[in-house]
């Protein structure tokens, strides 16, 4: 097979102005990824399931991840005016301090697909897109037309991480029902409270159930309750 | 009647019996369950059913695809919250008197899916349960015990007074409530007339449905 780097420029020969970005993974597996721009990417899927070269013919998987917003802090040296009194005289001097400057990096929500080839044998490719944040931006195209196997793990995929799939043929909620509003696997998910027993060694399941007992006492015991009846 | 007594006259080829005695015999003997599989529990539990372990040896081997044929519910695997309302359902929709086996660790409370977002943890928060089997899955040894201690449990039904079961109960609660799609949870997230399962002296869960439709009155 072609390294990334040649798919990558034979995708920017055969679609122009595809904008595709390089993403290299620096662990030994050595599995790098190439990030799609969403307006032209149902282009260079059906370019790299099309090219006799590549012959991309089989979509094995498709996957969410949801990237929260992050917030870092950043060390920065900042020139200052200070007036410092020196010898009992005031002087102006100018100081150098280090100040800590938080900023937040915007979250976005991001599928990854991984290709084979059946006909050439080879794979996988990785390809990525990611969506412009994680609210009210979640839309990527579709690459069910391009390859039907897509249909249920796109499906998947809007069901647990809310990524709205334009172009899919039946996008509803794949394992969660219909009327449900939570995407379970986004990092902010909150559970339903019901963590009343849980004989577990997992110190945060514990602090839950604990939690979950101390507020079934302070509201009106419910196990109580059905002992009186 | 006195069970020496009874012995004895058994030597001499009498037979002495109750009609309890004789109506619970027939009940416990010929117990149907329903052909109904929920994950890897039910690979066992059709295991159980073929010729190595032979749950026909006690009476059992009529499995109904119906739930209007069925006298037992075998709970065999993992409830997801979406497939709560249909057990439910399936529930109310068999004929008393009607038992229900919780199998596996999944069944009795929500097992290694525990704290997952859609698994229900354990089916007696929507119906009453009679015998709880934990395993994962259970072997098929372990269903056959938790049959025979459902036979032991027929056996020792009154067919009168206040612990009779709940089909010669004209005023017991049949229908139990089939809990609705929310938008965050299942609604109601149980039944309060069945959750929490009372806890007896020993810390034993209860194991009878007598107590369970004396509360669905109350309540």
């Amino acid at each position: 097979m072609k390294s990334v780097e040649e798919i990558k420029a034979a995708i920017e020969a055969a679609v122009p102005g595809a904008g595709v970005e390089f993403v290299p993974n620096p662990g030994p597996a050595a599995e790098h990824s190439l990030r799609l721009a969403p307006e032209s990417a149902l282009a260079v899927a059906t370019f790299l399931r099309d090219d006799a070269d590549l012959a991309f013919d089989f979509l094995s998987n498709v996957t969410g991840i949801d990237w929260p917003d992050k917030e870092i802090a950043e060390k920065a040296k900042v020139k200052r005016q200070v007036i410092k009194t020196v010898e009992g005289v005031d002087q102006q001097l100018e100081e150098t301090v280090e100040e800590t400057r938080k900023r937040v990096e915007p979250g976005c929500l991001e599928a990854v697909y991984h290709l084979y080839s059946i006909a050439k044998k080879h794979g996988p490719l990785v390809l990525r897109m990611k969506t412009a944040n994680r609210s009210d931006q979640v839309e990527l195209p579709s690459f069910t037309p391009v390859w039907r196997s897509a249909e249920f793990q796109e499906r998947e995929i809007f069901d647990l991480y809310g990524i709205v799939f334009r172009g899919h043929p039946d996008l509803r909620r794949l394992l969660m029902w219909d009327g449900f509003k939570d995407h379970p696997m986004r990092k902010d998910y909150v559970e339903p409270d019901d963590y009343e027993y849980e004989p577990t060694a997992h110190d945060e399941v514990l602090k839950r159930a604990q939690e979950h007992k101390s507020r079934e006492q302070g509201s009106g015991n419910r196990e109580q309750g059905s002992g009186i009846a | 009647m006195d069970q020496t007594l009874k012995i004895e006259l058994g030597k001499q080829g009498v037979f002495v019996t109750t009609l309890q005695e004789l109506y619970n015999w027939g009940r416990r003997s010929s117990v149907w369950p329903m052909q109904f599989g929920l994950a890897c529990c039910a690979i066992e539990m059709i295991a159980t059913t073929m010729a190595r372990y032979d749950l026909a040896r006690f009476g059992a081997e009529v499995f109904r695809p119906s739930p209007r044929q069925a006298d037992l519910m075998i709970v065999s695997g993992t409830v997801t919250k979406k497939m709560a309302p249909q057990v439910v359902r399936l529930y109310n929709q068999m004929a008393e008197p009607r038992y229900v086996i919780a199998m596996g660790a999944c069944a009795i409370s929500g097992g290694p899916f525990k704290q997952g977002y859609n698994v229900l943890k354990g089916i007696d928060r929507y119906i009453p349960v009679d015998v709880h089997i934990p395993g994962c899955p259970p072997r098929p040894e372990a269903l056959i015990q938790a049959f025979i201690t459902l036979q032991k449990k027929i056996d020792g039904q009154h067919l009168t007074g206040a612990d009779r079961p709940r089909h010669l109960d004209a005023n017991a609660q049949g229908e139990f409530p089939v809990p609705e799609f929310g938008e965050h949870d299942l609604e109601p997230t149980s039944n309060q007339g069945v959750w929490p399962v009372e806890i007896q002296g020993t810390g034993n869960r209860e194991q009878g449905t007598e107590g369970h439709s004396q509360r669905l009155t109350c309540d």
